[in-house]
């Protein structure tokens, strides 16, 4: 079983990137699970969501205490929330952030790796709105999912132009993750 | 199978039962359950009557009315609006209207808390009402068609509870099977009451029944619920013939036969425990699991003949009656075995209260606690995740 921790912040569509990476894994063959962390909502405050994937059913309902993948969409989350808490040493830490991963002094193990997703979203979607593409980018780093499937869940999510745009920023993401791994 | 959220996956299902009356009042963590079903009428998908209410108690009290008349009628609560709800809760149960309800379970204030526990719905055991816990988000959505053939049979009519875990199951998105409408169809008849509320044909419910007849009504609800426990497991396994999906009827086991310790439970905590009796039977722990599904009616004698083996017995309950420090799993459990020769060890766990989480190691903690008893050390009945800390 692969567990994925996401943090955000309000707004910032984590709760949505876990259901997207869900329903983007089943449609690459894996049992899929996706919940958010149940806070109450409110635009700006840390956000937590998880998601599952396995080769079968998922049964368990936990939390996630020790993640493979972090996906981090605010890099200023790291000042506020432990976010390599419980990564697993052989894990990945994923930032969104115009800086190197050596600029982050995580008390992990686990490897943290960086990526402007904010700048990739303006780029193509237009809006700094980097969910999609970070789920695109985790797919890179992961090789755990088609980028194409995350892209067709994206799209039947936001069809038309918005898909569209957000396709190519997922795609963009992930050819830069895949070429570093 | 398609990944959807679990509320939306409960909203389709209702969807299929072809409700006629639909009237409930918004509040965390059930809102997605309604507002989908009301975005299905406003879309005209559902041929169906949606009542806007200023709170649960006249959600019900329409659906009372709606349902005396011969309507198919369904709601969702939670907490505060179910406790709202209270006292018409008897009232249809005492007319024998069969609404159907999700009761998207959550904790009651104070301290005001939006998540996951059972109290509200074990707060209205009394109340005549069936209610059944569903596992996960496929066993939730399948529970509503099971509901209504159950409720709407004439050797039964009550109401029924549908109960599941409020974020856990209604927020999470998985995989499942929404439900067919061809299939639906040939699963549920229509409901065709003998006795509705007709000006053509004027008659009351829910009259006047003076000492001289009130005891023969709350017996009959009794002799009703009795009807139930054969209903649900014939349900289920109709349900599976039509389907292909099977849950248990009243209850379900999980590597029980073999099992010297037993835990019992309901709702989501099941598949977390399912995982953990896997790993710990690879260490070599003898350990089963009996799901209590049907927690009204309880179903007593299915749960003597699960328990015959047993050497201990664990219940969690995320409830607690405040003065008996126990949950209502872990009193009903061992009421059903004081009239018996099974003198099992019963050991009662409160935990998740008001969200928190339920991990692996909790239920392990929990097991080896239970384990102590083996060696003279019983513990009658306590809260398993306590931060000592803050008391």
């Amino acid at each position: 079983m692969i567990e994925i921790r996401i943090h955000g912040r309000g707004g910032q569509g984590s709760v949505t990137a876990a259901e997207l990476l869900a329903v983007a894994a089943f449609e690459d063959g894996k049992y899929s699970q996706a919940f958010p962390a149940f806070g109450v909502e409110r635009r700006g405050a840390p956000v937590t969501a998880f998601v599952r994937l396995d080769d079968k059913p998922i049964r368990l309902r936990s939390q996630i205490y020790e993640p493979d993948y972090v996906i981090v969409q605010d890099a200023t989350l790291v000042d506020v929330v432990d976010v390599a808490r419980g990564a697993k040493p052989e894990g990945v830490i994923l930032i969104n952030t115009e800086k190197n991963a050596g600029n982050f002094k995580l008390e992990t193990k686990a490897k943290v790796k960086t990526l402007d997703a904010t700048k990739l979203a303006m780029d193509f979607v237009g809006k700094p709105i980097v969910n999609t593409t970070l789920i695109g980018a985790f797919a890179g780093v992961s090789g755990l999912i088609n980028p194409e499937s995350i892209k067709s869940a994206v799209m039947e999510r936001f069809p038309g132009k918005v898909g569209e745009n957000n396709a190519k920023a997922i795609q963009a993401a992930y050819d830069l993750m895949e070429a570093e791994r | 199978m398609v990944v959807v959220e679990g509320s939306y996956a409960v909203a389709h299902s209702v969807k299929m039962c072809k409700p006629n009356v639909i009237s409930a009042y918004p509040i965390t963590p059930q809102t997605h359950i309604v507002e989908d079903l009301s975005q299905f009428v406003a879309d005209g998908e559902m041929s169906c009557e949606y009542m806007n209410v200023e709170s649960e108690f006249s959600a019900i009290s329409a659906l009372i009315g709606a349902s005396a008349a011969g309507a198919r009628t369904y709601s969702s609560t939670t907490s505060q609006g179910l406790a709202l709800m209270h006292e018409a809760l008897f009232n249809a149960s005492g007319m024998r209207l069969p609404v159907v309800m999700t009761v998207v379970n959550r904790a009651l204030s104070a301290p005001i808390n939006i998540w996951n526990d059972q109290q509200d719905s074990i707060s209205q055991r009394d109340t005549g009402w069936i209610q059944l816990y569903a596992e996960d988000v496929q066993e939730s959505a399948d529970m509503t068609p099971q509901l209504y053939k159950i409720a709407e049979d004439e050797e039964v009519l009550l109401p029924a509870m549908s109960c599941m875990d409020g974020f856990i199951l209604s927020h999470v998105y998985e995989p499942v099977i929404l439900l067919e409408q061809s299939l639906t169809d040939e699963f549920l008849p229509p409901f065709s009451p003998e006795f509705v509320l007709d000006p053509e044909n004027p008659m009351s419910f829910g009259a006047f029944a003076d000492p001289s007849t009130y005891t023969e009504f709350r017996y009959k609800q009794e002799k009703a619920m009795e009807a139930a426990l054969l209903k649900i497991e014939e349900v289920a396994n109709e349900f599976n013939e039509v389907y292909g999906r099977y849950y248990g009827g009243l209850i379900d086991s999980y590597l029980l036969d073999d099992a010297e310790i037993v835990i019992m439970a309901m709702g989501s905590v099941i598949g977390t425990i399912k995982d953990t009796i896997d790993m710990l039977r690879k260490e070599g722990e003898s350990i089963g699991l009996l799901k209590i599904r049907s927690f009204r009616p309880f179903p007593v004698e299915a749960i003597r003949t699960a328990l015959k083996n047993a050497k201990v017995v664990i219940t969690l309950d995320k409830n607690i009656s405040i003065g008996k420090n126990e949950g209502a799993l872990c009193t009903e459990v061992k009421a059903c075995l004081y009239n018996t020769n099974l003198r099992v060890p019963v050991i009662g766990f409160m935990l998740g209260h008001g969200g928190r989480d339920i991990p692996i190691s909790t239920i392990v903690k929990i097991i080896n606690k239970a384990k102590l008893v083996e060696k003279g050390i019983f513990v009658e009945s306590e809260f398993a995740d306590l931060r000592e800390e803050l008391i």
